[in-house]
């Protein structure tokens, strides 16, 4: 039988294991810290800004106009949900297949989703043009008629989908914190720092009943989340599939939003994970080069099977010899956001096969670079996906181009410093990486493993 | 002034003392071991149910493997209430959706019907979700008494590398020495009156 690859290096110990993790939630963090966190900050009142003018002045300011009536918004907000896809595929699906290797990606990666979802959840909003009337997106009783959502709208859908998985994604991270959370209340040197923890912990014991229960409850939402993951993209698929507009109207549509999300957010997850390991040197011992040798090759199968998508939808088009379906794909890849198209290709396609090299795979510097690469190109797919599908309306008298203004670059780039600022601050003050569940797999593919 | 100030601050510890030892969970007085080995632990666990101790309990950092086997926890019933959270949440839907389209904003889209049930059911799926995962984990918290305020803390390191047991007063019946004497076997580093 082949040996084990060893999880965690340099013959850590329990206590090691609670040092290292603890650590980072003790001390006070450096000079590089702040200026990260200025930056992102910086980043993100750069957003507030931006959609505070959004806000007040409409969304004219924008690239949205006749006939391109979908644009940086939505394709920003399906760009991070499918962010967070790989956070719950790593936490909920690896956990089903029995994956020990993720014991110790699969906080940070969670937390990311959460994130991602919190940063995605603000586009639509944004986008209907008046987000402070946010709440009549959901049903309650209310006096306005009583006035109900149209259940029929895969928009309504797609707002159950992802309120949904925003609640069972944070349920699922704080579930699994609280035992950590434990730790940290009882290791607190001072009272204000025991009673924070106290109080987030919930008074966790870790008897034995305890975690009897614990773990059934962990393995319940893991096999719920599942399935919650793979329909809240294939729902955000439905907003543009069961549309009839030649480019959208398409069958396989579910399937490839699903592989492009997990593909896109594995890429993050790797991003973050090659940054982390630089910044902090302790996490060279948990998260090592296997971890992300492995993570690079789902990045490669997920890409063959965009690429493949890709490919289907074109034959498709040939197929059903329909020429409306024919000119939207023709005028994708070579109309007048050719380039749009090209960039999807090279990011998603082209370049991640360079992880058919084992060198590659597990050269920290490149798999960064391609990493960002892919991060870039499926924001492009999503784009592509929205915009060149509408450009061309039925009537060529309505035909308009996408008008991609400043404000649509401060929506798109301030919303990773919402992101990031929010990651910087979980790293800071939760535990980061699982030690309740590293600690069990600690002696995996040891020798004196028994 | 200075004095009632004092007083004040006096009276509102006095009542934050009286909130906390109401909300406070309760413990019980008796004898806990500790070990560095989780495995010995398992092994002793298994040693006092085999002698017909019970009512302990076993303390770790991460669920240990085995233990419910060696301690005769019984298979948690979670599951089936998540079944039911989840049928009554894809029920829910089923109604809410129905109620909405058809009795009480019945609108004509399109000349589909007005009870059009294949639409519904993304709606009806994420309540289903939603219900049964929500629900759980409340009924994880509500059954292992969380939230408890203070609760004790038999060792700082209980949560990071030490393992324990601990045996209230009232299960060990007399039989201290034999009790003492697994603890032994089976290489506990400590063992001590304590309160859990």
């Amino acid at each position: 039988m082949a040996k084990r690859p060893i999880l965690v290096l340099d013959n850590k110990d329990y206590k090691q294991v609670t040092e290292d993790v603890c650590s980072l939630v003790e001390t006070v963090p450096g000079k590089n810290f702040f200026a990260l966190l200025l930056a992102s900050k910086s980043l993100l009142l750069y957003f507030i800004i931006t959609m505070g003018l959004i806000a007040v002045y409409g969304m004219g300011l924008m690239g949205v106009n006749s006939p391109v009536g979908w644009g940086t918004d939505i394709v920003t907000f399906v760009f991070w949900i499918g962010i967070g896809h790989a956070g719950t595929l790593i936490s909920a699906i690896l956990f089903l297949f029995r994956q020990k290797w993720r014991t110790s990606i699969a906080r940070t990666a969670e937390a990311m989703t959460v994130f991602a979802v919190m940063t995605a959840g603000i586009f639509p909003l944004l986008h209907t043009g008046r987000p402070w009337l946010a709440h009549w997106l959901l049903p309650y009783p209310n006096q306005r008629g009583p006035l109900w959502v149209n259940f029929r709208s895969p928009l309504i859908w797609d707002v159950f989908a992802v309120s949904t998985y925003a609640l069972v994604s944070m349920t699922f991270w704080y579930v699994g914190l609280v035992p950590d959370l434990a730790t940290v209340r009882d290791r607190a040197k001072n009272k204000v720092r025991k009673f924070i923890y106290g109080v987030l912990s919930m008074g966790w014991r870790g008897t034995a009943r305890h975690w009897n229960h614990y773990e059934m409850v962990y393995m319940i939402l893991a096999g719920l989340s599942t399935p919650l993951v793979l329909s809240v993209h294939s729902i955000v698929s439905f907003d543009f599939a069961v549309s009839q507009l030649p480019g959208w109207h398409t069958t396989i549509f579910p399937p490839y939003f699903v592989a492009g999300a997990v593909f896109s957010g594995f890429a993050m997850v790797v991003t973050l994970m090659s940054i982390l390991r630089t910044v902090i040197p302790h996490f060279k011992h948990y998260v090592t080069v296997n971890h992300l040798e492995l993570m690079n090759k789902i990045i490669m199968t997920t890409s063959l099977l965009v690429g493949y998508s890709y490919a289907a939808e074109f034959f498709i088009a040939w197929y059903s010899g329909h020429g409306v379906e024919q000119y939207a794909f023709i005028n994708r890849a070579f109309g007048p956001y050719w380039w749009s198209y090209w960039i999807m290709v090279s990011c998603n396609v082209i370049i991640p096969q360079l992880f058919w090299f084992k060198k590659i795979r597990r050269n920290l510097i490149v798999m960064f670079i391609i990493s960002i690469f892919v991060n870039i190109g499926m924001w492009f797919e999503r784009f592509v996906i929205t915009v060149t599908s509408l450009h061309r309306d039925f009537l060529p008298s309505s035909w308009g181009m996408f008008n991609f203004s400043a404000y649509d670059l401060g929506a798109i780039f301030g919303s990773f410093g919402l992101f990031f600022m929010l990651f910087l601050i979980y790293l800071r003050v939760f535990p980061s990486i699982s030690m309740s569940e590293v600690k069990p797999v600690l002696k995996v593919g040891r020798d004196d493993e028994h | 002034m200075m004095n009632t100030k004092n007083t004040i601050i006096q009276k509102i510890k006095t009542i934050f003392c009286k909130i906390e030892n109401y909300i406070k969970s309760p413990t019980k007085k008796g004898t806990a071991a500790f070990w560095l080995d989780d495995h010995q632990l398992i092994k002793a666990a298994k040693e006092m149910t085999d002698s017909g101790f019970s009512g302990f309990e076993a303390v770790s950092p991460f669920p240990l493997h085995g233990i419910d086997e060696a301690m005769n926890i019984p298979r948690s019933f979670i599951p089936w209430a998540t079944f039911f959270l989840g049928l009554t949440g894809c029920a829910f839907g089923i109604w809410f959706t129905w109620w909405v389209a058809v009795v009480d904003w019945p609108l004509n889209i399109g000349g589909k019907p007005m009870w059009s049930f294949a639409a519904f059911i993304p709606i009806i799926f994420e309540l289903t979700i939603l219900f049964a995962a929500l629900g759980s984990v409340a009924l994880m918290f509500f059954i292992n008494g969380l939230p408890s305020v203070n609760p004790p803390i038999l060792d700082k390191d209980i949560t990071s590398h030490k393992f324990a047991i601990f045996i209230p007063e009232e299960e060990i019946k007399g039989r201290g020495a034999e009790l003492e004497q697994i603890f032994n076997k089976f290489g506990a580093i400590e063992v001590k009156q304590s309160e859990f």
